[in-house]
């Protein structure tokens, strides 16, 4: 049974088909990179995975169970953890907080109204270890907007590690990340357990063939080819439209 | 039947007059919260500006009407001009609530300001000897002046819709609502759109609060008490939108008179019900991006 | 694994947890209340009206400080208990705690209902929702004269006394001390929720949405329920103008008292509770000295007051505090 699953699955805004009958598996423990040129709908593509978009067709599976018409929510609580392209955090509460609140989510204490939150103390620890294991336990009470940028990269993936997801969409991580500090993020990412399943949308190749053992090849909105790293570098017709690409950007 | 017929025509008629008023004063307001993202919760003010502008020149200078009524537009769309370029553009990236409550004070400061200025009391609106009374048309008679400020505001609307679609500016204003980053990159000063914009926007509500005066009296109050009523326009128009806004603002108009012709003791309550309904059904209004 | 940071893990979650114990500080407001008491016995009536006016304030402060609901129409829940204490006391029984329940009560409800309604949109139409129920419910008491009064209100309320013991009397003094009881239970109930895992979850909501929805957060569910209970809260707030005043007015579900406790609220500063205590202490205090000469220059020194506050001085009265703390501290380092 695959770690999450889509079968068919559409998306239309207007006439144009931004998700066009994409079938897609992801096996558990795989580390899965989803690669296509600017606009190939790879973002939506995990937006509709998480729910934040509505398909239009098709179905989406959670290790094995339908979650197409499940809100993001009950997603999440199945184990789908997401981050994001464009820094989504929350700007004005300290790092700590940040992954804190992640992890009182997850043990699902959001509801719990007459206790103190820091009376879990266990949280606290364990939301602060996943600082250190990413190196900003230094700033763990700083306020994210007051972190440099690439600082802002790792709480985002902290958030989403929070919730010890079985299924992490990550969605480039690293991106407008000098490369001395995009190794930080590549280190971690390859250090998660293995029994995670990842998919990465990720634009610089080097990466994408040192991480993933498979790679999915999405042109507007549609799966061109999907297979190993070798199978892909190898592809006549991926070179033409994906790296022909890059090599005019 | 006929009393019925009656009442229906009476509704209609008294219902556009009104909705055109709220209109031409709204329609700035859409394309401003869609253009800048900005909540401006004080563009009643530069409504109320205009008809104090305009009763003034008329009963103290004795201005003739239309061209009492042009200077507030112009007089009103300088002022807009001095605070969009002073004060509204540094709160452009700022949030909805410093946006909101900025614009509060600006309502505060400019009913105390209109309240020194003016005094308590309504302004008095005469209107022009060739537009009183009224005439008749298969034996039912029409305010004269009413239907006057049907047609000019469905000139002026047309002109504004004609504007947009036709011309350079129209162009530039649409695809900055559409897709500002997208305009940037294609060379559009959107700083200048803006003000620009804003300064069209505000002088369009001038004009509205001008030829309105006789429906919506000008008084301190006025920014404040119709307030929920632009708002409404917009947010039931949708956002941005230029025709959601006539739209919204025909119901509106058409049916806050028939609520307080047929049903006074309710007096808005069904009217409110029903725009709450409407957004329920459509958050992002009639016209408005999903 | 090379560390490359030197801060040990116990002073970091330390400080953390640290933060949220209560400060001597925090009791000042309380020793300033009873030392009013004893120093202006003659201003006791504006007194209880600032103490229900900051437990109103505090109610705003937890949808609108902390789970960034921005409303224009939270007089509806303070008149709605206003109303609701008013006519228990008029029809059921005079007796003033199950009053208060009640008003807490018919806040609730109305917050509820509405939320249900209206949460489900944001930005500029969330506002102008927020308004329209304060409308509608203004325009329902207003034309509901048999059971509201009307525009001539409610009157002819009488209370009973508290436990059967102590007596409302003409001076206020039962009142102030009845209003700042309430308000310190409030302000407990406050402190604990904030402080609670569903607090810490509205700050998120307010700063955002969309990661909330991605860490598996009920984003809507959260928010109808903060705002039911700032409404039972607003309501509270009313019940007991209703009782310590006798009288129920349109004027309690006004748009004034609406914009006014925002401002009130921003003012002191928003998303800590204490905000409330200084804003609206510095705007009533203000109020009575000033408004009453000039009501129209009050107005002005208001909206110029918002303004520059939007402009110079985001985080209120407390901010500018904060700020000069950090400076003081900076300089002597």
């Amino acid at each position: 049974m695959s770690a999450l699953e889509t079968q068919m699955l559409c998306k239309n805004f207007g006439a144009l088909a931004v998700a066009d009958k994409i079938d897609f598996r992801l096996e558990p423990g795989a580390r899965h990179a989803l690669i296509g040129p600017n606009g190939a709908g790879k973002t939506t593509f995990i937006n509709l995975i998480t729910g934040r978009l509505a398909p239009s067709s098709g179905r989406i599976l959670l290790a094995g169970q339908d979650v197409t018409a499940l809100p993001q929510e009950a997603r999440v609580k199945r184990g789908l953890g997401r981050t994001f392209q464009i820094n989504t955090l929350f700007r004005g509460l300290s790092v700590l907080e940040n992954v804190f609140l992640a992890v009182c989510e997850r043990e699902g204490l959001g509801n719990v109204m007459l206790r103190r939150a820091n009376a879990r103390r266990d949280l606290l620890d364990e939301s602060y270890g996943l600082l250190e294991s990413l190196h900003i336990a230094d700033d763990a009470l700083a306020l994210v907007k007051e972190l440099p940028y690439g600082k802002q990269r790792l709480v985002e993936l902290a958030i989403a590690l929070g919730l010890k997801p079985s299924v992490l969409l990550l969605d480039e991580p690293a991106a407008g990340l000098p490369s001395s500090e995009t190794a930080i993020i590549f280190d971690t990412v390859q250090r998660l357990p293995g029994d995670i399943a990842i998919l990465i949308i990720e634009h610089d190749m080097e990466l994408v063939f040192r991480l993933a053992n498979r790679i999915t090849v999405l042109v507007q909105g549609a799966v061109l080819m999907e297979g190993t790293p070798a199978e892909i570098a190898h592809d006549k017709r991926v070179r033409e439209v994906y790296l022909g690409e890059r090599d005019h950007g | 039947m006929d009393a019925f017929f009656a009442a229906v025509v009476s509704i209609l008629f008294h219902g556009l007059a009104y909705a055109m008023i709220l209109y031409v004063i709204s329609v700035g307001l859409s394309v401003t919260m869609g253009l800048m993202g900005f909540v401006n919760l004080a563009h009643g003010v530069f409504a109320m500006l205009g008809g104090y502008v305009m009763t003034t020149l008329m009963n103290r200078y004795g201005m003739p009407f239309g061209w009492a009524l042009l200077s507030a537009f112009v007089a009103v769309a300088l002022v807009s001009v001095v605070l969009e370029r002073t004060l509204y553009s540094r709160l452009y990236r700022a949030g909805e609530l410093e946006q909101v409550l900025f614009s509060i004070g600006i309502v505060f400061m400019a009913v105390a300001f209109v309240r020194y200025a003016w005094g308590p009391l309504p302004q008095r609106m005469v209107v022009p000897e060739l537009l009183r009374g009224s005439f008749d048309i298969w034996s039912r008679s029409f305010p004269t002046y009413r239907t006057f400020l049907i047609v000019v505001s469905f000139a002026v609307i047309a002109a504004l819709w004609l504007g947009i679609e036709r011309t350079n500016f129209g162009a530039q204003i649409r695809a900055a609502v559409d897709n500002r980053r997208m305009a940037e990159s294609l060379g559009i000063n959107t700083g200048r759109l803006f003000t620009l914009t804003f300064a069209l926007g505000s002088g369009l509500a001038a004009f509205g609060g001008g030829i309105g005066a006789d429906i919506l009296a000008i008084n301190p109050q006025y920014a404040q008490d119709y307030l929920i009523y632009f708002l409404m326009v917009v947010a039931v128009g949708g956002l941005g939108s230029i025709r959601g806004p006539f739209v919204a603002a025909l119901l509106l108009g058409i049916g806050d008179t028939a609520c307080r012709y047929l049903v006074p003791e309710f007096g808005a309550f069904f009217l409110f019900a029903s725009m709450m309904g409407i957004l329920l059904w459509r958050p992002t209004g009639l016209f408005g991006k999903a | 694994m090379f560390r490359w940071f030197n801060s040990d893990k116990g002073s970091a979650v330390e400080r953390f947890v640290q933060r949220d114990a209560l400060k001597p500080i925090e009791l000042l407001p309380w020793i300033l209340a009873i030392a009013a008491y004893y120093v202006f016995p003659s201003y006791l009536p504006l007194g209880s009206q600032i103490l229900l006016t900051i437990l109103f304030a505090i109610s705003l402060d937890l949808a609108l400080g902390y789970a960034g609901i921005i409303t224009l129409g939270h007089a509806a829940f303070f008149g709605a208990g206003a109303y609701a204490a008013g006519l228990y006391a008029l029809h059921v029984t005079g007796e003033p705690l199950s009053g208060l329940v009640v008003a807490g009560l018919a806040g609730g409800i109305l917050g509820f209902l509405s939320g249900l309604v209206i949460l489900r949109t944001s930005g500029l139409t969330l506002i102008m929702l927020t308004l329209a129920v304060l409308l509608l419910v203004q325009e329902f008491a207003n034309r509901a004269r048999p059971i509201t009064g009307g525009a001539d209100g409610l009157s002819g309320i009488s209370m009973k006394p508290i436990f059967g013991q102590f007596r409302f009397d003409l001076f206020g003094h039962t009142a102030y001390w009845y209003c700042l009881i309430v308000l310190f239970f409030v302000w407990l109930f406050a402190l604990l929720l904030v402080r609670s895992p569903f607090g810490r979850a509205l700050t998120g909501v307010r700063e955002n949405v969309t990661r909330m929805h991605a860490i598996g957060a009920p984003v809507r569910r959260r928010l109808v329920t903060v705002y039911t209970i700032s409404a039972v809260l607003a309501g509270i707030a009313g019940g007991l103008l209703a009782q310590t005043s006798q009288f129920v007015g349109l004027a309690t579900l006004g748009f004034e008292r609406s914009g006014e406790i925002v401002i009130m609220l921003v003012l002191g500063g928003i998303g800590r509770i204490y905000g409330a205590f200084v804003g609206v202490v510095i705007f009533m205090i203000a109020q009575d000295t000033f408004a009453k000469a000039d009501p129209a220059f009050w107005s002005f020194w208001v909206g110029l007051m918002l303004v520059l506050i939007v402009l110079f001085a985001r985080g209120g009265a407390l901010g500018v505090v904060d700020q000069a703390l950090r400076w003081v501290r900076k300089v002597r380092r």
